[in-house]
């Protein structure tokens, strides 16, 4: 990864949320306690890649995004683009970031404003932005409806959220984040809740917008094999840490981290003859208030050991691009 | 869910309103055909609008007049029972109910559209403000409303109203100054939990300010409850005058229900002369009833999930 | 033996628009101690079929035809009562969302004791005690018993759903996507636990989903269902290995995998139809690549591909070159195509 190469570098991102305590236990002197819900999570978002964050809930895989898309602002850390940090971004370069970064959302039954049209929708952006004159953003939203593949265009220009299904309602959302022609998009789940017999036509509308625009995307999932499909890079997210990243054909054929090989195991697979590895991971997912002394997934972990239950382990390189937060990778 | 049926496809703009329009009312005459209590609702109170707007046309007399026996002796017709020249009969001092009670209706619908109007105004900016921007806005605005809520309705406007002038305004003024609570209330939950859909968040990450997030994404998803709200606050405001005539702190100037049963009620008639206690009753009675009923049209449309497949 | 046997069920709601057809006509069969995973798209009428079973329809939906036999009696006829005793004792439902079945501000141990009081004879103690046998089958601890729903996470609360399915050793139980709102690793483990608790008490199941990697790992046999009707039934090993039905080669088209090789996923265009006016041939018609006038017009018959596999598909002897044909991209593009040129957008 190239330093001119990328778009967005995130470095030691923190998002700690409080868990307000009573007027009792401020009195009291009792510790105010904290859900980490991203504890130090560091990452570039190279242009042209589409980088998966994966992880079940808890991970903190959403609230990174939405951070990156100025939704939530960071407890600690830093995300830099285009040499600046984003987070103190005010005026005209906040506007330029906010065009240059957008979103797209899980749920496409509530991702649209009820109230407007599809044209409306996407227009939106364009309106905020003050973009050019009426005939202009309407040749830009037919544009943004086109290469959202819902042709013909004019069709979709008038109706409503309600009358379109939830894979057409989802390529509305998707051409309103490209209508700004932006360079990163951020999607979280955009086809978790869509039918498995519609989701490959979204995955593959990405993999072409990518192609076609330049695009970069910050892919959330916690569906490793729609991850598997279109990113390039994968990382794996475990409360709130980064356990393994790296290109996803690597990470995914030869995992090291237990808890990406755990992750992998537990994928039920297609093929009736196949039988799967048992997944090696034992008890439930903890409390995100009390995360553990030491490596997070050590209590979890069959390798580990008692140096896990106290230091938490750093990224280790495996190879070029390929790293994983766990002792057993530590170089000699 | 999109199926294959056979849509016009709409190609403009004023085609899509024009469809919209058309769609919500074909919407509402099945509401009406399957819901009948609704549609009651609707023509009882249209029914009432017209009394009230034509008031002086229908009411035969002025309501103040005491009507005399044209017999030589001119004595008052008090409390005569329902005849052909007095539908419902006299008062104690030969005033004519039938007309008093129409006239009641302007006074009615006033004080009920007037107050509940005020009341949704303030108390959806209220919600929106509360709900969206929350912190110490919100929490000053909810500890407002907590307060007021420990005031009980009648006794304050009661109260207000004998401190000032005892007018319709100030009875309006009172109701609204403890209405506004349920309302923003109310509307502030319903904020909370439109601001957290994604389309407001896609607003912001497209960089729309704070004033057009609540203007124009929240308000006009909470506007049918708020609309909704104003129906039941104004059942409410009705029903506050009358209490407040009939306990003998109404506007002396105006003829409303409430006095009407004060007055029949301070004559010690109320036993015996049932023609002036039972029709501002019934009307009182009728009004609430028909606003209520039509709050479940208006409660369909801002709850979609109570719409029929 | 056929265990269950569906014949012919014809399941419709009253809407304002008039009858729609959710389940028009389907036909499945589930043996003792076996798993039948009912798979489809949303709207397909699957979780309408289980509801039916434990006559749990809405006020609008009833049915109207067909049989449910359940070890030989016609349960669809039963009265309220006796399908009352027969819901839980023999038949128990696993939904969704664990969060609709528990009742939030009742603790898990009183659920669980009055559902299995309300058939059973017992006292409060020893059915205390089977409760806590029962979670610790399911994986969790006793104290879990005291607490209330919300008081749990996404995936212990769906155990405590399993276990009260269990609580009477019922004879099918009717899990509807138990595992879809969960994460993928306790998604595996409470895979595996259902497995193991059915051989232990012999029980059949019918899953539903849409996520066929999860009935091919568990279900035995599996039934395709769309728009209400059924495209192929059969042995999963040989619906999946050797489908039949142009659905099915879609389906199989549209799936990612994780260990397959990477090949370019299809979608199949289009949606599925209006059930208030079905269409007359094959609902699955006018998305089929390969469909013509007679597929339009008339109703696709049952092929018997062997005992254990059946599909209904008018062409279902040309499989071989449609399962070629579906694999190209180009063949569903022509699809989508004549979708676009016949405005059914």
């Amino acid at each position: 990864m190239t330093e001119n190469n990328s778009i967005i570098k995130v470095k030691n991102l923190k998002k700690y949320f409080s868990l307000k305590s009573g007027f009792i236990s401020t009195i009291v002197g009792k510790e105010e306690k904290f859900v980490r819900a991203v504890d130090d999570v560091s990452f570039d978002i190279t242009r042209k890649k589409i980088i998966g964050l994966a992880g079940e809930s808890g991970s903190g895989k959403t609230t990174t995004g939405e951070i990156i898309a100025l939704l939530q602002k960071p407890t600690d850390g830093k995300i830099v683009f285009n040499g600046k940090k984003i987070n103190d971004l005010s005026g005209k370069a906040l506007v330029e970031f906010r065009r240059a970064c957008q979103m797209v959302f899980q749920d496409p039954y509530e991702t649209l404003n009820p109230r407007f049209t599809v044209r409306r929708s996407i227009e939106e952006p364009l309106l905020i932005n003050g973009w050019g004159n009426e005939n202009k953003r309407f040749e830009k939203v037919k544009d943004a409806l086109e290469r959202a593949e819902l042709r013909p265009a004019e069709d979709f220009m008038y109706r409503f959220p309600h009358e379109l299904s939830g894979g057409q309602r989802q390529r509305v959302a998707i051409a309103r984040g490209i209508v700004l022609d932006p360079v990163l998009l951020v999607a979280d789940e955009p086809v978790s809740m869509l039918d498995v017999s519609i989701r490959a036509g979204i995955l593959n509308l990405l993999r072409k917008l990518r192609d076609n625009m330049g695009l970069s995307m910050l892919y959330i999932s916690h569906d490793l094999s729609t991850i598997k499909y279109i990113c390039d890079e994968v990382i794996i997210m475990y409360l709130g840490r980064i356990m393994e990243k790296g290109p996803t054909y690597e990470v995914l054929s030869q995992p090291v981290h237990p808890y990406t090989k755990a992750l992998i195991a537990s994928v039920p697979v297609s093929d009736p003859d196949v039988k799967r590895e048992e997944a090696e991971i034992k008890g439930d997912l903890p409390d995100q208030i009390d995360i553990p002394e030491g490596c997070r997934f050590a209590p979890r972990c069959f390798s580990a050991n008692d140096r896990c239950q106290s230091e938490e382990p750093e990224l280790y390189s495996i190879k070029k691009g390929h790293q994983a937060a766990c002792f057993l990778c530590e170089p000699k | 869910m999109n199926t294959q049926n056979d849509k016009q496809v709409v190609k403009t703009a004023s085609e899509a309103r024009r469809a919209k329009t058309k769609k919500t009312l074909f919407f509402i005459r099945n509401l009406f055909k399957e819901d009948k209590l609704a549609l009651v609702g609707v023509c009882m109170l249209l029914f009432f609008i017209v009394v009230a707007l034509f008031a002086p046309v229908i009411a035969p007399y002025d309501p103040n007049v005491i009507h005399r026996h044209d017999d030589g002796q001119g004595a008052m017709k008090r409390l005569e029972p329902p005849s052909r020249e007095h539908l419902f009969g006299t008062t104690n001092r030969g005033r004519d109910i039938f007309s008093q009670v129409v006239m009641g209706t302007r006074v009615a619908l006033f004080v009920g559209l007037l107050a509940a109007f005020f009341v949704t105004v303030v108390g959806t900016i209220i919600g929106l403000v509360s709900g969206y921007y929350g912190g110490w806005i919100d929490t000053f605005f909810m500890r407002l409303v907590d307060i007021s809520y420990a005031i009980p309705f009648v006794p304050f406007v009661i109260i207000l109203v004998t401190l000032l002038r005892p007018s319709l305004m100030n009875i309006v003024l009172a109701i609204f100054i403890i209405s506004w609570r349920t309302i923003a209330r109310i509307l502030r939950s319903q904020v909370l939990s439109v601001k957290e859909r994604p389309y407001v968040k896609a607003g912001r990450v497209a960089g729309a300010t704070n004033i057009r997030i609540i203007f124009l994404y929240i308000l006009p998803n909470v506007l049918p409850l708020a609309l909704l709200e104003m129906t039941l606050r104004m059942a409410q405001a009705i029903l506050a005058e009358s209490t407040v005539s009939f306990l003998g702190f109404g506007d002396p100037s105006v003829t409303s229900w409430g006095q009407i049963l004060e007055q029949a009620f301070m004559a010690g008639a109320m036993r015996d002369a049932w023609w002036w206690v039972l029709p501002p009753g019934f009307a009182i009675a009728l009004l609430i009833v028909s606003v209520f009923y039509t709050s479940r049209v208006l409660e369909v449309v801002a709850n979609p999930q109570l719409r029929r497949r | 033996m056929a265990f269950l046997n569906i014949q012919d069920l014809k399941i419709y709601y009253k809407t304002i628009r008039g009858d729609l057809k959710a389940v028009d006509g389907i036909s499945f069969t589930l043996e003792e101690g076996k798993n039948l995973g009912l798979v489809g798209e949303s709207g397909c009428g699957k979780t309408t079929a289980a509801k039916a079973i434990l006559r749990l329809l809405p006020e609008n939906g009833r049915i109207a035809g067909g049989k449910i036999i359940f070890r030989d009696q016609d349960i669809a006829q039963l009265s309220y009562e006796k399908m009352r005793r027969l819901r839980w004792n023999n038949i128990s439902m696993i939904s969704q969302s664990a969060m609709n079945a528990l009742n939030p501000v009742i603790r898990i141990d009183k659920q669980i004791i009055e559902a299995i009081r309300t058939h059973e004879n017992t006292t409060k103690k020893e059915t205390l005690q089977r409760a806590v046998e029962l979670f610790k089958l399911v994986g969790l601890e006793a104290k879990r018993l005291k607490a209330f729903p919300h008081e749990l996470s996404g995936g212990m609360r769906q155990r405590a759903i399993i276990a009260m399915a269990l609580a009477l050793d019922p004879d099918i139980i009717i899990a509807d996507e138990p595992t879809t709102a969960l994460d993928v690793v306790v998604q595996d483990k409470i895979l595996k636990k259902i497995l193991t608790l059915q051989d232990q008490f012999n029980s059949s199941m019918i899953l539903i989903t849409h996520d066929i990697s999860v009935v091919a790992e568990i279900c035995d046999k599996i039934c395709i269902m769309y728009a209400g009707k059924v495209m192929e039934f059969g042995t999963t090993s040989k619906v999946l290995k050797d489908p039949r039905h142009p659905y099915t080669m879609g389906l199989k088209n549209a799936f990612p995998s994780i260990l397959l090789e990477q090949k370019e996923l299809i979608s199949i265009p289009g949606y599925p139809p209006d059930l208030v006016n079905p269409p007359i041939g094959c609902p699955f018609f006018n998305r089929c690549p390969f469909g013509d006038e007679k597929c339009k017009d008339e109703q696709p018959p049952r092929e018997y591909i062997n005992d254990d596999h059946w599909v209904y598909c008018h062409y279902a002897d040309q499989y071989q070159d449609f399962r070629e044909k579906a694999t190209q991209g180009s063949t569903w593009e022509a699809v989508r195509k004549r979708q676009q040129e016949l405005g059914v957008v």
